[in-house]
């Protein structure tokens, strides 16, 4: 891998006069850097401009403005309690609507939603490539596969990064504004508290994107690989789960599942009601710490395996 | 530094039981228009896969500009335009060229040269999704040119082009190879091949039949002759030219003899009373030889492109 990133490199900082075997004086890891780096540049000019990936950022901004406080504003104003009766007080209502609860709200949806739609991305991004013809062609831009791949894979990690700054960004302006209409404490968040949510979203968002990106590598194909992640992370993961409170052996496999990690350790960081009904995907599976080692695992397993594969299979 | 821009050594690629490229040993020169000349499903696109790096040979070896085919160093001074365009559908043809620019560390007047070149500057703003089959084929072309490389090559270049844009194309081709380029192409049309290649290889059933000139697959000049009765002028003119230069295709006769012979064989046959229907001067054309090469012997054809002649 980084003989090739260092070949590739030395072509480029030495032009087009002699040939790839040319050495340069530029240390192997900068010149590495500097190849991935140009690759998702590239990669990131021509996603910037697809309008599916504002689609699926958009769809998850309104859903995180829906679920996270429209309905619950209503039901607070209306005094309609059934959406959000789990035998809240109303002061406990717009508690949870103010800008001290942002880290806990930002991160409600992320297991189940975000994570689906992250994935819907990745799969996208990786697998229409394939269709179009695109891989190919940019396959023959003088670059190692491994270098667009990675650079790519950065670019799609900068999307999910950017999906929960989205939300931060939303979360903060929504619950301030609610803050100033019912004249309520607008104090901030605690900073620990915030950064630790935002890390763990990242970390969840990320391993959905690279799922779905991992899977669109795998097919070749934009639409299988969106249906079978959609699938995989909506019903079966759920009906591994609830046959896992049964089986014992199947419950300790649904353990290691992405969505039990993704969705503990989100779990371990947010309030979840002792009745049980959490938002969906908020679990208490596993510990955070085991969680969060589990989606790290998943990230490293993911993008070795879209980068082993990309180098040695036969681009068609 | 090698005289050759693309060398390839018992290059093959299997599929499971289906060999698609059996051992093909080329060469292209550096400053040539070589042409793969071959029906569909020779294996041409697949040779030139291997040698762009995209996919790996089962045995043997490709190297472009001296080094390992694929590997990146090289792979920047080649520009590729390989079954059919491949680009985002969503971005304009200038777009698309820019994001390939960006791989390619290129300014933008990189992009606007290489859109001229084609012909592509004045819908460079429209979406790649509204081109037609030859405008997208033209930004292919134009991403291959991207950067000015020293080698191109071009999958079938005319597909999807009408015939003005054949002869544009034909005409680029030219005047890339003039410019100094090595320009590797592969193609099903003969014509197209022998206007603008310097060098042919001729492909079929996953084999490399034949390398040379399009002069030399042509031959050297023949008459074509059609004189009755047939066994009589084929004794007479096999004494006049020596054995093996008179094939016989029915009453017609193809003589391997220069023009300048012609008068003599016409008085001869005359002289001994045969009537002399044709005696005219011809030069074979690639697709007999094609044919003959790729279709074995055998097989009688009628018309200008006759090859399957029986060897007196």
């Amino acid at each position: 891998m980084s003989e090739a990133m260092s070949q590739e490199l030395s072509g480029a900082t030495t032009g087009t006069g002699s040939g790839a075997s040319t050495a340069t004086t530029w240390p192997t890891e900068v010149r590495a850097r500097t190849g991935i780096l140009t690759t998702t540049r590239a990669e990131l000019r021509r996603l910037r401009r697809w309008p599916a990936m504002w689609v699926i950022l958009g769809t998850w901004a309104v859903m995180t403005l829906t679920f996270g406080y429209v309905f619950d504003y209503v039901s607070y104003r209306t005094g309609d309690t059934g959406f959000v009766n789990r035998g809240a007080s109303t002061d406990l209502m717009l508690a949870e609507l103010l800008p001290d609860h942002v880290p806990d709200t930002l991160l409600q949806g992320m297991p189940m939603f975000g994570g689906a739609l992250m994935m819907v991305l990745g799969a996208l991004v990786a697998g229409n490539g394939y269709a179009w013809g695109t891989w190919k062609t940019v396959f023959t831009q003088g670059r190692s596969r491994t270098a667009v791949v990675a650079g790519s894979i950065v670019a799609v990690i900068t999307l999910a990064g950017t999906a929960v700054l989205l939300t931060l960004a939303l979360s903060l302006g929504t619950s301030l504004a609610i803050a100033g209409l019912e004249t309520a404490d607008a104090a901030a968040p605690e900073g620990a508290e915030l950064l630790r949510s935002l890390g763990a979203g990242f970390l969840v968002m990320t391993m959905w994107a690279l799922a779905g990106y991992a899977l669109g590598t795998v097919t070749r194909s934009a639409t299988l690989s969106v249906g079978l992640g959609l699938v995989w992370s909506l019903v079966v993961e759920n009906l591994l789960r609830g046959v896992g409170e049964m089986l014992s052996a199947v419950g300790t496999f649904a353990e290691f599942l992405p969505g039990t990690a993704s969705g503990s350790l989100v779990g371990a960081l947010v309030e979840v009601p002792a009745s049980g009904d959490a938002t969906p995907g908020v679990l208490t599976v596993l510990g955070g710490e085991r969680a969060a080692g589990t989606l790290v695992a998943y990230l490293v397993v993911l993008i070795l395996l879209t980068l082993v594969l990309t180098r040695h299979r036969d681009v068609v | 530094m090698t005289d050759d821009a693309i060398r390839t050594t018992g290059l093959t690629k299997r599929y499971g039981r289906l060999t698609a490229v059996d051992s093909v040993t080329m060469s292209a020169h550096r400053g040539e228009v070589y042409g793969f000349l071959g029906p569909n499903g020779a294996g041409k696109t697949t040779t030139l896969r291997m040698i762009l790096g995209l996919v790996r040979p089962t045995t043997g070896a490709a190297t472009v500009l001296g080094a390992p085919a694929g590997r990146p160093g090289a792979a920047r001074r080649v520009g590729a335009l390989i079954e059919g365009p491949g680009f985002y559908p969503y971005l304009s043809g200038r777009e698309n060229l820019r994001v390939l620019a960006r791989y390619r560390n290129l300014p933008a007047p990189a992009v606007e040269a290489a859109l001229a070149e084609v012909g592509l500057d004045g819908r460079g703003r429209d979406r790649y999704r509204t081109y037609s089959l030859g405008m997208k084929q033209r930004l292919g072309v134009a991403a291959a040119l991207l950067g000015d490389p020293e080698v191109v090559v071009l999958d079938e270049p005319t597909n999807g082009l009408d015939p003005a844009g054949m002869a544009e194309m034909r005409e680029l081709v030219v005047d890339l190879s003039r410019g100094g380029r090595t320009v590797v192409l592969s193609s099903h049309l003969l014509g197209e091949v022998q206007e603008i290649c310097d060098r042919v290889g001729v492909m079929h059933g996953g084999e490399l039949l034949r390398e040379s000139t399009v002069a030399q697959l042509r031959g050297g000049p023949t008459l074509h002759v059609r004189v009755t009765p047939t066994d009589q002028a084929l004794a007479i003119l096999t004494r006049l030219t020596g054995a093996g230069q008179v094939h016989r295709d029915g009453d017609r006769l193809q003589v391997d003899a220069p023009p300048e012979l012609a008068p003599r064989l016409a008085r001869e046959l005359v002289s001994a009373g045969l009537d002399v229907h044709e005696l005219r001067p011809a030069e074979r054309s690639l697709e007999s030889v094609f044919l003959e090469l790729t279709r074995g012997t055998g097989q009688a054809s009628g018309g200008e492109t006759d090859t399957q002649q029986e060897v007196v």
